[in-house]
């Protein structure tokens, strides 16, 4: 018994999802190519994670399991933290990262639809605040598939050898323990950790996502509101610092182009679940994560700032969209 | 003629396959005459018709078999010569399968018109005209079936800018505009033409998707023809729905009405072809409401537009088109918008414009409801620029005054937001409950006043009947010696009936009493309403049982 419209657009839940992981596929190519395979293990690790325990969750909650978990949520997040964790992170942090984020930032809020906090970044940011020193390591160049797998099961990581902080870090790192003698060009040069603009090779797989996510608009997955005013937000804050002291700050373009920027401008901010979700509303909210995530890779303790800034812009969201309603048909004078 | 307008678009808006090809092959087809007409006195908005005829009375086609109740009604009229057999409750076409007052016909086969003298509508006041047209039964034939007379009006203080022809006909399957303007684009534009006297816009735009070139071609042509000052065929982009009279008005001028006020103060008015046609049809044919265009399409041998008279059973219609075996459902109207039918022995009227026959592949039952991800797509297609998913929060939650907040009523349940959410949650459904559910609370607390006027009035009452029987027993020594005496002198009969009298003097007195009472309080509910509201109340009631069957039918919501 259902009522019109009787027809439907197809539609769902797990092709909105699958053309998610569709977009992302660029950028894991990408990031296999320049770090090698270890990104393509922590995808794995974190898939399988990830559906285990949300068919644990949705027995526990006596959910219909087959349906929820063909529905691919939980698939997105899992990409998600693999490609947000350290290509080289022990399994276990992996694991436990995904496990978190499933059970505690999705389920125990209530499931798909419910989760008030980003449950990817939630994952990142209870991992980095645990293990600040795991979260932070990326291979080194030239670490071999053998070598990568071994440091994610468990081998020995004793030396910057074959581990190294990635650019956003070092670059911090840098500026900070050298005090004034280093300047964002000595750091730079003196750093096998960076490329053209930014980090070596995230330039490229920067871009890779941002092919992506240009999917994700093409498809009307995503409007162009969250990815442009984050990435304003975070390149406009970035720039007056970067003139006043090109010393000491670093680009917008490095900025753009580091770390998890592009990342979470198409992916990562966009999540529907804990965004915002009117025109203004997602401006306001993209742009704040923009500009927290700038504060927290210049002043803050942690590599990189997308997680950090995401969630505190989740908890705004409510207010956020219940401020920017936008106005009825026909009553666009009077609101 | 210029192509240059330039044209404003509305916001949201989906795209389904058009469908309308397979209709469109044949001219519009005539049906043989039923062994019955079953023909409904409410057909519109606004007050049931009174009927004219009883049992055993003969007619006429075209004969005024129900009288409007009121100015907010329209009449209806025999559709053929023949005998009354019933006047009677009969199911009608409605999603809960409620059954409305019928006069039941019974054709003598010669279809003998009613012989009416032809109305001068040129020399006689509009006010007039549009009387004519309320007893002439004519309502607005898009679906929305609000009489037409009502709608002729210009406001005082704001002269009429644009009248609008809406050919637009933007939902699937459905193609009785598109095939009555390939047909009958000559009476169409003098209609349009009569309205434009009546109302004195500056302009008239009639507006066609561009699906429908022939339609458009044969407008134009009708227009050239017809060569009325200010009347321009605009062909508009195909999108659902902009043949949604507030999306039409907005595209062509690019005002946009809002909900709950009245289109003629903006110095708008929007009017379905078909309409204008019937409006043509009574005042320079003498002919009223007695037949409309409707498609019979999807699972049928022989998908075709038909001329039927109101009042012929659906199935009858349905049979000429030839249904296929594996046929598992009836609707009415387009698939976006329609219901699906209780019956196929109700009958056909005025808002009868499409009846498809589908299976369960052609129109599948949706997936099972996911939990909304808000991912906003709902809010992208929504023409009335509302939030729908915040909408179902508040709906599903039973927050009532939030979702009204939200703009709940400014909704015209087009069903785009439903079309593309990808967790297939029937929104609309929920805001078809929830809407009848606020009635149903306003009727309440205005029932619940009533009961409030007549526990005072009770009271007010028993203090009264204490201090009349005071009185009597006062009285009553008296009486009876009286009485005692009259019965000894021979002269009883007249003073004891005398005395019965006013016993039921004051009952008849306390029942006028409280009838007063409850009219006083009946009219009170509704009239601080717009008549757009009262239909709005309608089409909520009609609702409000399906919606209750929904929500019991469906499991939990799942999360
Ligand atoms: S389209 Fe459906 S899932 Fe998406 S926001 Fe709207 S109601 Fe929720
Ligand atoms: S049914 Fe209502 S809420 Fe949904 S798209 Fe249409 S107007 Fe908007």
């Amino acid at each position: 018994m259902n009522n019109s419209p009787f027809i439907l657009a197809p539609a769902s839940v797990t092709a909105v999802m699958l053309k998610v992981l569709g977009a992302l596929l660029p950028g894991v190519v990408v990031y296999a190519w320049i770090f090698g395979p270890g990104v393509l293990v922590q995808i794995v690790l974190a898939s399988l994670t990830a559906l285990a325990a949300e068919a644990a969750m949705l027995a526990a909650r006596g959910r219909p399991a087959g349906r929820f978990l063909a529905d691919g949520s939980a698939l997105v997040t899992a990409w998600l933290i693999a490609l947000t964790f350290p290509p080289i992170a022990p399994w276990w942090i992996t694991v436990g990262g995904t496990a978190f984020a499933i059970v505690v930032a999705k389920h125990l809020y209530g499931g798909l639809g419910q989760n008030p906090f980003n449950p990817a970044m939630v994952g990142f940011a209870v991992m980095i605040v645990a293990f600040p020193a795991l979260m932070s390591q990326w291979p080194a160049q030239g670490l071999s598939a053998a070598e990568q797998i071994g440091l994610i099961f468990g081998a020995p990581r004793p030396l910057d050898a074959i581990t190294a902080a990635t650019a956003l870090d070092a670059l911090r790192t840098g500026l900070h323990e050298s005090a004034s003698a280093a300047s964002v060009a000595t750091v730079m040069a003196s750093h096998p950790a960076f490329g053209q603009f930014a980090g070596r090779g995230w330039e490229w797989i920067a871009l890779a996502y941002l092919a992506g996510g240009l999917y994700l608009l093409q498809q009307r997955l995503i409007t162009w509101h969250i990815p442009v005013a984050l990435l304003l937000g975070l390149g406009l804050t970035a720039l007056p610092f970067w003139l006043a002291d090109t010393a000491h700050y670093a680009s917008p373009l490095f900025h753009l182009t580091a770390g998890a920027s592009v990342l979470g401008a198409f992916f990562i901010a966009t999540d529907p679940v804990s965004g915002a979700t009117t025109p203004r509303g997602k401006l306001i909210y993209a742009a704040g994560i923009g500009v927290i995530t700038w504060f927290v890779r210049a002043y803050g303790a942690y590599p990189d700032g997308i997680a950090f800034a995401t969630l505190l812009m989740n908890i705004c969201v409510p207010l956020i969209d219940m401020k920017t309603q936008p106005p009825v048909f026909g009553r666009k004078e009077r609101r | 003629m210029s192509t240059l307008r330039k044209l404003f678009g509305f916001h949201g808006g989906v795209k389904p396959d058009p469908n309308k090809d397979l209709s469109t092959r044949e001219p519009i087809g005539q049906l043989a005459l039923p062994d019955h007409f079953v023909v409904p006195l409410h057909q519109s908005v606004g007050g049931t018709p009174r009927p004219l005829v009883a049992v055993g009375a003969r007619v006429l086609k075209g004969q005024r078999i129900g009288a409007a109740d009121g100015n907010v009604s329209a009449a209806v009229h025999a559709p053929t010569s023949g005998r009354v057999v019933a006047v009677e409750p009969r199911v009608m076409a409605h999603p809960s399968g409620l059954a409305g007052t019928a006069v039941v016909i019974e054709p003598d086969g010669l279809d003998t018109p009613c012989e009416r003298d032809p109305f001068l509508w040129r020399s006689v006041e509009p006010a007039e005209v549009r009387d004519y047209l309320r007893d002439a039964g004519v309502v607005g034939l898009g679906g929305a079936v609000f009489p037409s007379h009502l709608k002729l009006r210009a406001a005082r203080d704001h002269p009429m800018q644009t009248l609008v022809i809406n050919g637009a006909e933007c939902e699937p399957f459905i193609t009785c505009d598109d095939m009555l303007m390939r047909e009958h684009a000559a009476g169409i534009v003098r209609g349009a033409a009569i309205m434009g006297e009546l109302m004195q816009p500056r302009e008239i735009l009639i507006g066609i998707e561009d699906n429908k070139p022939q339609a458009a071609a044969a407008m134009r042509a009708a227009v050239q023809a017809a060569a009325v000052r200010g009347m321009e065929v605009v062909v508009v982009p195909t999108r659902y729905p902009a043949g949604g009279a507030k999306q039409l008005i907005r595209v062509l001028t690019g005002v946009e009405i809002p909900h709950g006020t009245r289109s003629t103060d903006y110095g708008l008015q929007c009017f379905n072809t078909g309409t204008a046609y019937a409006i043509w049809q009574a005042l320079e044919q003498g002919m009223p409401l007695i037949s409309r265009v409707v498609t019979v399409a999807g699972n049928v041998a022989r998908p075709r537009n038909f001329e039927v008279r109101i009042g012929t059973p659906m199935g009858t219609v349905y049979a000429a088109a030839e249904p296929l075996a594996d046929t598992q459902r009836y609707i009415m109207g387009g698939p976006m918008m329609g219901f699906k039918l209780p019956t196929l022995a109700a009958p056909v009227q005025k808002a009868t414009n499409c009846l498809l026959a589908g299976t369960a592949s052609m129109f599948p039952p949706p997936a099972p409801e996911m939990p909304c991800i808000r991912c906003g797509q709902c809010a992208e297609v929504c023409p009335a620029d509302l939030q729908p998913f915040e909408l179902y929060w508040f709906a599903r939650a039973h927050n009532y005054g939030k979702a009204q907040e939200y703009f709940l009523f400014d909704c015209i349940e087009c069903g785009c937001c439903s079309y593309v959410c990808p967790s297939r949650i029937p929104l609309v459904d929920y805001y078809r409950y929830a809407k009848s559910e606020i009635w149903a609370r306003e009727r309440d607390k205005t029932a619940a006043d009533g009961a409030r006027l007549r526990y005072e009035a009770r009271l007010a009452r028993a203090e009264r009947d204490k201090l009349e029987k005071a009185a009597k027993l006062a009285a009553k020594t008296a009486a009876g010696r009286q009485k005692a005496e009259q019965a000894l002198s021979g002269g009883a009969t007249p003073d004891a009936a005398a005395a019965e009298d006013p016993k039921k003097a004051l009952i008849e007195a306390a029942m006028a009493k409280a009838r007063a009472q409850r009219e006083a309080v009946q009219p009170k509910n509704t009239d601080g309403l717009t008549v757009a509201q009262q239909a709005e109340i309608a089409k909520a009631e009609q609702r409000r049982e399906l919606a209750r069957q929904m929500a019991e039918n469906k499991e939990a919501p799942p999360e």
